[in-house]
């Protein structure tokens, strides 16, 4: 095209050519940064500071000092602890599944097994697992009838898989999964020689995980698990599915501000929950950027 | 067991692969139990029901989920196929110190939550509705940006085992224009991973639910939604098959990856 022209005419001295190339070429970019910019930063900023604005589109502080209401307020702390703690014991197990897959030839079919489905469970549940987790633990369900059988009631104190402790199970099931996808390059990163090296200088296997393991896996597990913490606390569709009503957690709570067309302005509060929730993900990927280059030091 | 191995012994393995793998089959298979409920005992009455004519008006706006998120799927890898492949290998070749910030921007889509991108989506949409329409595929934009720090990995992984500056090069000095050294040269040598990106879309797509729910548009995962107040039974079925569809789509990712380095390690 152009540049096809410009090299064609005879005598063109090749430094002149270089410029407009380039140009061409750097116009091969824009394609995707205009896209990048329209659906990505654009919606991302318009989010950030729709909450500046009210319904008629005056500047206001209102959104924001709206956070600090107590109702906004718990629900930011049940996002924040549901996250702490789905995030901590999906850690824990998925680290144990890792620990269980070390050496295990990653072309083997069990690996690839557990790959997909981690990555399925992981990633592309949502809406689905809350249907799983009703038909597993809901009243009708096989394992309710056998507890009610030997007389335990789960649901004595009201029917909780619809509320915010309805949601701690099916988390976990998805952060198990995501655990395994994050943690296992660093499992896979310990060294066969660290291993022989502690075993020619008398140690254990204790010795080992202590000394060795544990301590070159620390920030990669620390770094995994703000990844959970992430996870957990920006998921949405698994929590709308089974909590219909209410709003449990905060983005059920902009799906309640967005949808309200009741109450004039509250679509600007959900643009001030999300700049709060962008605030906590910022401060958690940081924590995960710097634990993470810790992490890779180890690795090569 | 070898002195001095930090592996876990076989019986360790299996214990914990049981009890884990138990607690992750038993939901599914209680799940996969509930479906086979016929009100006295266990039939395959409701698996039946999906492909009854009779329930067709119950069942129509699942099949409009099903339909809209296929479309969704296809617009999805053009996007991947024509905007984000393209891009990275000009990055590639091209803009080499851009390498970092494109990665950057890649990744960055797994930072944002969807719901708080849906906040801001929604003005751009009401936009989008007014100038094109308010038909389901529109969303395929907002869905090309879900997909992109996935396609990105599946790609990059590719591109990295081949030498595209050098095929590139190559092909160019051969007088093949930027086109052709796309789709003749550089396509073929990076089908693993385009294919394992394009898959990896398919996936984000179908189980899209936030972006879709908060546009009021349809697709599989909010038309579950809604045939799940009508009959339980087919939502959790067509759950079931959507999740078993998405771990085979998986696991023949998973296959292409080790054909890939299956052929970086030959070369």
């Amino acid at each position: 095209m152009t540049s096809m022209s410009q090299a064609n005419r005879p005598g063109t001295p090749t430094s002149r050519v270089r410029r407009p190339r380039s140009i061409v070429a750097a116009l091969g970019l824009a394609p995707f940064s205009i896209y990048v910019v329209l659906f990505l930063a654009l919606p991302t900023v318009l989010a950030v500071t729709s909450g500046l604005f009210d319904g008629k589109g005056h500047f206001t502080w209102n959104n924001f000092t709206a956070l600090g209401d107590p109702v906004v307020l718990r629900t930011f702390w049940a996002s924040l602890w549901l996250s702490l703690v789905t995030a901590a014991v999906g850690a824990i197990l998925g680290a144990v599944v890792c620990y269980a897959l070390i050496g295990v030839n990653p072309t083997r079919p069990i690996r690839v097994s557990v790959d997909a489905a981690a990555g399925v469970l992981a990633q592309f549940g949502g809406v689905m697992l809350a249907f799983v987790f009703i038909a597993t633990m809901g009243r009708n369900s096989l394992i309710n009838q056998w507890l009610t059988r030997i007389g335990i009631n789960i649901y004595s104190s009201g029917m909780w898989l619809y509320d915010l402790p309805g949601l701690i199970l099916p988390y976990i099931y998805f952060q198990v999964p995501l655990m395994v996808i994050t943690f296992m390059p660093a499992m896979e990163g310990l060294k066969p020689q660290w291993a022989e090296a502690n075993a020619a200088l008398g140690g254990t296997r204790w010795t080992f995980w202590t000394r060795i393991g544990l301590p070159v896996l620390a920030p990669s597990f620390m770094a995994s698990y703000l990844l959970l913490f992430a996870n957990s606390f920006s998921a949405y569709a698994t929590a709308a599915a089974l909590a219909s009503q209410g709003s449990q957690i905060v983005p059920l709570q902009i799906r309640a501000a967005l949808t309200s067309e009741t109450v004039l302005g509250r679509q600007n509060l959900a643009g001030a929950l999300a700049a709060g929730m962008i605030l906590v993900m910022i401060v958690v990927m940081t924590g995960y950027a710097t634990i993470q280059r810790r992490a890779e030091r180890w690795r090569s | 067991m070898r002195t001095g191995s930090f592996y876990p012994s076989r019986v360790t393995r299996w214990v914990i692969g049981i009890i884990l793998g138990l607690l992750v089959l038993i939901p599914l298979a209680m799940t996969l139990e509930y479906t086979f409920r016929d009100g006295k005992g266990h039939s395959l009455k409701h698996w039946a029901a999906l492909f009854d004519p009779a329930n067709k008006s119950t069942y129509s706006p699942l099949w409009t989920g099903v339909t809209n998120s296929l479309i969704l799927a296809v617009a999805t890898i053009v996007i991947v196929l024509v905007l984000i492949a393209p891009t990275m290998i000009l990055v590639t070749v091209k803009f080499p110190h851009l390498r970092r910030v494109f990665e950057f921007v890649a990744l960055l889509p797994i930072t944002i939550p969807a719901i708080v991108l849906v906040v801001g989506l929604s003005p751009i949409y009401l936009f989008i509705g007014r100038s094109v329409g308010t038909g389901a595929w529109t969303l395929c934009f907002a869905y090309g940006i879900l997909a992109l720090p996935f396609a990105f990995r599946a790609i990059q992984a590719s591109i990295d085992a081949t030498n595209v500056t050098t095929l590139a090069e190559a092909a160019r000095s051969l007088g093949a224009s930027w086109l052709n050294v796309i789709v003749r040269v550089l396509a073929p040598n990076l089908r693993s991973g385009l294919m394992a990106g394009s898959l990896i879309s398919v996936a984000v797509v179908l189980g899209e639910y936030t972006i879709a729910s908060l546009l009021n548009r349809q697709n599989l995962q909010t038309s579950l939604v809604v045939v799940n107040q009508q009959d339980a039974f087919i939502a959790v079925i067509v759950s079931l098959l959507a999740l078993a569809f998405c771990f085979i789509l998986l696991l023949v990712i998973g296959q292409l990856g080790r054909m890939g380095s299956a052929r970086k390690e030959r070369s």
